[in-house]
């Protein structure tokens, strides 16, 4: 009894960060800081992309890999910051940097809107209502007067720094680098605080963490929280970065791209998250010459993974 | 309202109806035997659209356009779309069986995926007409029109749904499939073959939706890749308004969402583009305040 409580505990403490680990790591963000002075216009814009969908995987890593809450709608937190950052500056001049803490505010107002009718639902139920939850805020989206409607919102202004303007493709590809760091740091700490600990073991089982005292709907609620704000302040770069944002970026068929990119780089770990994050944004690149076939070639990857590394490429080991 | 108005959404939304409903069940009856949430059941509806529509081209140059024509792709295609679904259980379901529930659902969604992206690569995107030539022929009260292909297309539903509901309960297969949603380990030990049982349940919901399929394909005169989608999520909301697990709840909660579309549409505040909005509102407080909706059974957990 003993013995496993101990290896339970064990486990739940992320991989500690060897040195092997650090140096990558380095190696890795030495590379990413000179790419923009080597490569063109278009490898660095898609550089840019890549580093978004890092960010947008960590964050809903955090739902799905730590608190393991099936979110099908990720979208939404995606739109929400997008939508708050683009109509804030667009209608009412606001500042760029001023726009981020309302855009998280709005986002943790829509985490609790749409983590508390899913607090008492099985996986399957979770999975449909987030995903319903993501229409719901598509179509709001749609309609409204104030998001532009169907055809977007445009005419967003780009932020200044100091006086520094950011316009091209490099100033956004290193605001959102900036980004991931933070988000990166911002997972490894969550990872090894209580609070990781506590999503692990509600994931392990639910009614025995609620039996020593874990609060089953807090937990829940702060992971969606977490993970609405990280997709946030990304849509706050994206609309900034894009200065015209539509509906059609934050469709179902989004929030599945960026489950897939958790999914199968293996979901719960840094490095997995971000490998998976990278093959997914790279995708559309790689398969540019197959067309309409490369939905198709998608799924059948994605369900191949599933029957053959169903922990994904690049597992966490724990569980 | 007036009465004209009440029959037009009465008539609109019984046939939407009847086709949640027939995808309902398959929804309710792969639930309520494995726990499995088949996120891939509105693409078998599309598929079944497909197949139809396929059909019915070949045929067609022999028997015509029009109520033949249609039968034969019904019946054709909810045959081939019924083993499409048994061997989607077979090879993308059943390993997983013993997997934890985020990679089942995961693997459901990529099947769904598949099928979609199939889809999307042999129709490049774009709509395909499905040429049935059912003619507008009909009876009129009170001014409303209400054609025979109408008619036909919801009697046809309700005849699938009694059928299904006289196969289980006076069929020993029916008995089987009951037995094993109740307890999958006790059927085992009563000797019934819980594999192939589970085979058939995903057959009978996957050719019902494939009715769905061709008979929508027909009544609305063309398919999309990603019709499957939104209509996936509204059969669940009816299986899940009508209690999941419960057969004549799927095809209660199928035909009531219809009604409540059609009608919930044609409230002032609510137009068209609001109609989703309701749609999946309404499911959310559902599974909130009665997730086992209005014929289910309560489930008790065991801990």
């Amino acid at each position: 009894m003993t013995h496993q409580a101990t290896e339970m505990s064990a486990a739940a403490q992320p991989r500690p960060l060897t040195r092997n680990t650090i140096l990558m790591a380095i190696a890795a963000l030495i590379c990413a800081l000179i790419l923009p002075q080597f490569a063109n216009a278009y490898v660095t814009e898609v550089a840019t992309t890549v580093l978004l969908y890092v960010v947008l995987c960590l964050g809903l890593n955090i739902v799905v890999g730590y608190a393991g809450l099936l979110d099908l709608g990720y979208a939404a937190f995606f739109a929400v910051g997008a939508y708050t950052s683009g109509i804030l500056t667009a209608e009412f001049g606001f500042n760029f940097w001023l726009t981020i803490p309302i855009a998280m505010v709005a986002a943790c107002i829509a985490g609790i809107i749409i983590g508390t009718p899913t607090l008492r639902l099985r996986s399957d139920y979770l999975a449909i209502v987030t995903l319903g939850f993501g229409e719901i805020v598509r179509i709001i989206a749609r309609n409204l007067e104030i998001t532009g409607g169907a055809s977007g919102l445009i005419g967003i202004e780009r932020p200044e720094i100091f006086g520094f303007k950011l316009m091209q493709v490099q100033h956004f590809y290193y605001a959102f680098l900036v980004l991931v760091l933070i988000t990166v740091f911002v997972c490894l700490s969550v990872e090894r605080s209580r609070i990781g600990r506590a999503w692990f073991y509600v994931r392990y089982d639910e009614d025995a963490a609620a039996g020593i005292g874990i609060n089953r709907v807090w937990i829940k609620l702060q992971a969606y929280m977490m993970g609405a704000v990280i997709a946030s302040v990304a849509g706050c770069l994206y609309a900034a970065k894009m200065t015209a944002i539509s509906p059609e970026s934050f469709t179902f068929a989004q929030s599945l791209i960026i489950l897939l990119g958790v999914v199968l780089g293996g979901m719960g770990r840094i490095p997995g998250v971000i490998l998976g994050a990278v093959l997914v944004a790279l995708l559309p690149e790689v398969l540019r010459g197959v067309g309409t076939y490369r939905p198709l070639a998608t799924a059948v990857a994605l369900l191949a993974i599933m029957l053959f590394r169903p922990n994904g490429l690049w597992p966490d080991k724990r569980v | 309202m007036t009465l004209d108005l009440v029959i037009q959404q009465l008539v609109n939304g019984l046939i939407v109806g009847s086709f949640y409903a027939l995808i309902a069940l398959g929804y309710t009856m792969v639930y309520g035997i494995i726990k499995l949430l088949n996120f891939a059941h509105g693409d078998i509806y599309m598929t079944g659209s497909f197949v139809g529509l396929v059909v019915l081209s070949v045929v067609g140059v022999w028997v015509g356009n029009g109520w033949l024509g249609v039968a034969c792709a019904l019946l054709v295609s909810m045959t081939v779309v019924g083993f499409l679904g048994v061997v989607i259980e077979r090879f993308a379901y059943r390993p997983m069986r013993n997997a934890s529930r985020l990679s089942i659902l995961i693997t459901a969604l990529g099947a769904s995926m598949v099928l979609n992206g199939g889809a999307l690569a042999l129709t490049g995107g774009r709509h395909s007409a499905f040429n049935a030539d059912l003619g507008y022929a009909g009876i009129d009260i009170s001014s409303v029109h209400i054609t025979y292909t109408q008619m036909v297309l919801v009697g046809a539903s309700l005849a699938l749904m009694a059928g299904l509901q006289m196969f289980i309960t006076r069929t020993m297969y029916g008995k089987a499939m009951r037995a094993v949603s109740i307890d999958m380990g006790a059927s085992r030990l009563m000797g019934i073959d819980v594999d192939r049982i589970i085979m058939l349940t995903f057959f009978i919901g996957s050719a019902l939706a494939a009715g769905g399929g061709v008979m929508a394909g027909a009544y609305y005169g063309s398919v999309h890749f990603f019709m499957g989608f939104v209509m996936g999520l509204k059969a669940f909301t009816a299986a899940v308004i009508g209690g999941i697990g419960s057969v004549p709840g799927a095809m209660l909660g199928g035909l009531l969402l219809g009604l409540l579309e059609a009608f919930g549409s044609s409230l002032p505040f609510i137009g068209s583009e609001w109609r989703d909005v309701f749609v999946f509102g309404g499911l959310i407080l559902f599974l909130v305040f009665k997730p086992t909706g209005m014929l289910g059974r309560s489930v008790v957990e065991r801990v």
